[in-house]
């Protein structure tokens, strides 16, 4: 069971990576973002990809390192605020953007890796995320239809591993990462540890059948965004 | 006189009831956290996962995966639990959040909302705005009541793009609170900040009340 530990994020990716692919990433903001292989990613020179991921990283961190190095061809996201090289971009044409409500990304790509083709939602009914899109009424309420997202690859960051495969998330850091892990056939994880022995069958948030490959992180800075502190207890 | 940004999030806060599960946008919904009434317990949930928010952390409390939707460091408190973004949106769209309070650049008479975005600026993404309002029980909006050109925020129509269409329960802004027992209804004037009166506000708005 230990064939599926690699050496390091390069060796992980080997023969994962083409141009023109699909990639979804777990995180939100900067947490729970699988550093290490997106600077493998970075570093590999894979380019005209679309990227499925709520948020796009800042400028010289996370995603921004795909879209600084101009690798990205669509983003699908929620939220972008904070990253001015992708305001540049979009602005001047060099970038698509599809904006998902929040809920309706997750749901999407959850829905994707559970081989669930599409759902009903009531989120953004009346508005420019129901154009085009079927309309439903169940009950009283208008429910339009939503697709669901799978991707080529899929990279995630967790706290712990064991050598099945299986994965806990630490804290908030989860977001994403255990939906991400689902929606494509090959998930590459960095961990921050590889435990020796298997994790608490209880204790695991996503089973090794989503896992294909692991690495120990090497990367593991977790910058903070917006660190604030109180000064009295 | 109107109201502080404090005295708007207090005033949002005296809708909270015990027991009650909130989440809160960024901005002035932030302040709603220091303002709940004695004696009440609320449960603050935020969206990236995160159910039973403590306070701000101490500096060496800090932790990078402890964090709040607007991405800043928070705490945990007795009984927080995290959560896949897929179940925090299950929660929210499935109506287990009692009350969502957060900013708007415009709200409609008949309870539209508009908050993400502004054409020909550029456009940062909704997040988890949409799903808030579509699915939390009570809506309240705390914004302005006046844009900085000194256009009524709270319109007939929202010229803007929608966010939500028919959801918004109760407006705070500056001058007023305007509230409807139900969607559908009319809102009402129902508060005056101290010295402001109704016709101040019948004035300063664009939207039909009562």
């Amino acid at each position: 069971m230990t064939d599926r530990l690699f050496a390091d994020a390069k060796s992980a990716l080997a023969g994962l990576l083409r141009d023109g692919m699909t990639i979804a990433a777990g995180g939100f903001g900067l947490c729970g973002i699988p550093e290490t292989l997106i600077t493998a990613i970075h570093e590999s020179g894979v380019r005209n990809l679309t990227l499925i991921s709520n948020n796009a990283g800042v400028d010289d961190f996370g995603l921004g390192l795909l879209l600084r190095a101009r690798q990205v061809r669509l983003m699908i996201a929620s939220y972008v605020g904070e990253n001015k090289e992708f305001e540049r971009q979009y602005l001047a044409g060099e970038l698509e953007v599809e904006f998902n409500p929040q809920g309706t990304l997750a749901e999407r790509i959850r829905a994707g890796g559970a081989g669930i083709g599409g759902f009903y939602i009531r989120t953004g009914v009346g508005t420019q995320v129901a154009v085009g899109k079927e309309e439903r009424m169940f009950g009283d309420d208008r429910y339009i239809l939503e697709t669901g997202l799978t991707a080529d690859l899929a990279i995630v960051k967790a706290y712990q591993a064991d050598m099945y495969g299986n994965l806990i998330f630490r804290k908030a850091a989860r977001n994403f990462n255990p939906l991400v892990a689902t929606c494509s056939r090959v998930t590459v994880a960095e961990v921050e540890e590889v435990v020796s022995d298997a994790l608490p069958p209880d204790a695991i948030h996503t089973p090794g059948i989503y896992v294909q490959r692991l690495i120990h992180a090497s990367m593991n800075e977790k910058r903070i965004e917006k660190r604030i502190v109180r000064q009295v207890a | 006189m109107s109201w502080t940004r404090n005295e708007m999030a207090a005033r949002a806060a005296a809708e909270l009831e015990d027991g009650f599960y909130v989440n809160l946008g960024i901005g002035i919904p932030t302040l709603v956290s220091n303002n709940v009434p004695e004696g009440i317990s609320v449960t603050f949930q935020s969206e990236n996962g995160m159910l039973g928010l403590g306070p701000y952390p101490m500096a060496a409390e800090v932790d990078p995966d402890v964090i709040n939707a607007g991405k800043e460091t928070i705490t945990e408190r007795p009984g927080t639990s995290y959560v896949s973004s897929a179940d925090s949106f299950g929660m929210i769209r499935g109506g287990h959040i009692d009350l969502s309070v957060l900013g708007a650049m415009e709200v409609s008479e008949e309870g539209d909302i508009a908050n993400w975005m502004v054409p020909g600026q550029i456009v940062k993404g909704m997040g988890g705005a949409m799903d808030l309002v579509a699915g939390v029980r009570r809506v309240i909006v705390v914004m302005d009541h006046l844009t900085r050109d000194g256009q009524p925020k709270f319109r007939r129509r929202c010229a803007l793009p929608l966010t939500g269409v028919n959801v918004v329960d109760i407006v705070i802004t500056n001058l007023a609170v305007f509230r409807r027992e139900s969607r559908g209804e009319r809102f009402r004037l129902d508060d005056l900040a101290p010295g402001v009166t109704r016709a101040d506000v019948q004035r300063q708005t664009e939207a039909g009340f009562f």
